[in-house]
């Protein structure tokens, strides 16, 4: 059976430390975070903080390194561009998966509750292991693959309309907020690459340049990697980017079915 | 089998390939004879002057009614397979899908034939 409770240990047990907003704050907001540590032997729990907004940045990346830098420094999240194109803080924020650095907090009413992206392995608080979704990312090998010597000395040629037949795939920073938030690659990641990495792959198989066309639908003909997608949008829903991965997939499924004919 | 690496579980025995694509495509095909077959059968009961046995009967002796209704049984129950199929395939993992597809098969091929066989008793002329 597809799991659907927590294991014991993954069970959220109640809350943990409140830390209240600095004196002489006026417009407060309180983030309510995932905390896990590996090495206590402890459930996961919620810590809360309160903060400053006068004194806080907009988003809730900025939220996330004030509570780091001025608060509680064990707090431990990715992060690396804050402008939305590296991928690295995806989080689920008041439910939804997305980028902690594009996500304004005032969007979110009342309490700010932030969990690591859902039916991940958790490494610690917000960081999720992702080896696994970078290894099915291997696995379609998204890279240009010709039969056609390289052309010596020049580039590969591609007309401005075969460019933009990648537009609206090229822009994924396989951020993973899509497939974790896909109920089809919750119960079946082992199998189903998601819609973030068919995204990828259709990206390859839309791209004039590429002459392995054939192999790679071969390799995606499986009831697993494609077809337990069931366009349930949750991916196009989420994406922080505005993709549309469902879209993609059914791409794919279109080409399968023409070339069965 | 290389599933010592995380690569070589993500490939695992390689895709399994045999025209996946017909069964979406099927389901879908299905799913659009189903809803126009149901439409028929809802306005053919609503325009009956009686529902009682003899005229039911009666109404279903005709080859220009037991032919839709035969292609109802074959597309609902198609459609019906391939759905569950597909919930099996979800939930279900390793020996507890397969127990789950042959129950599934037993049951729509039997519930099918009786459904066929109903109609056709009816609408063929005894020998």
């Amino acid at each position: 059976m597809a799991e659907f409770s927590l294991p014991p240990n993954s069970v959220i047990k109640g809350n943990g430390k409140a830390y209240p907003a600095p004196a002489g704050a006026t417009r407060t907001k309180s983030f309510k975070i995932y905390r896990w540590n590996p090495d206590d032997g402890q459930n996961p729990r919620y810590d809360t903080y309160a903060l400053d907004l006068d004194a806080t940045g907009p988003m809730v990346l900025d939220a996330l390194i004030k509570i780091k830098n001025e608060v509680d420094p064990t707090l431990t999240f990715r992060r690396s561009c804050r402008e939305g194109i590296c991928g690295s803080c995806s989080m689920n924020i008041d439910g939804a998966n997305t980028l902690a650095c594009t996500k304004p907090i005032e969007e979110v009413k009342g309490e700010v509750v932030i969990t690591p992206l859902p039916h991940m392995e958790v490494i610690k608080d917000l960081v999720p292991d992702f080896k696994h979704f970078y290894a099915q990312y291997a696995s379609i090998k998204p890279w240009l693959q010709t039969v056609t010597p390289a052309p010596s000395g020049e580039e590969r040629i591609q007309s401005p309309e075969e460019r933009e037949k990648l537009d609206g795939l090229y822009e994924c920073i396989l951020c993973a907020c899509c497939s974790t938030a896909c109920p089809s690659y919750w119960w079946n990641s082992d199998k189903f690459l998601g819609p973030a990495i068919l995204l990828q792959a259709y990206r390859w198989l839309a791209d004039s340049r590429d002459e392995m066309t054939g192999e790679r639908l071969d390799a995606l003909e499986d009831p697993f990697r494609v077809y337990r997608c069931h366009t349930i949008m949750n991916c196009a829903n989420v994406c922080p980017k505005g993709l549309n991965p469902a879209k993609a997939i059914a791409e794919i499924k279109l080409m399968m079915l023409e070339r069965a004919g | 089998m290389g599933n010592g690496t995380r690569l070589g579980k993500v490939r695992g025995l390689g895709a399994a390939g045999g025209g996946v694509v017909h069964h979406w495509w099927l389901q879908r095909v299905t799913a659009v004879a189903s809803l126009f077959l149901v439409l028929w059968f809802a306005f053919s009961l609503a325009r009956l002057p009686s529902l009682d046995y003899a005229s039911a009967r009666l109404w279903l002796s005709q080859p220009i009614v037991a032919v839709p209704m035969c292609l109802l049984v074959v597309s609902v129950f198609w459609h019906f397979r391939l759905g569950v199929q597909v919930m099996l395939e979800d939930y279900l993992h390793g020996s507890k899908r397969v127990i789950a597809m042959l129950a599934l098969n037993f049951y729509t091929f039997v519930l099918a034939a009786f459904a066929l066989f109903s109609v056709l008793k009816i609408a063929l002329p005894a020998a």
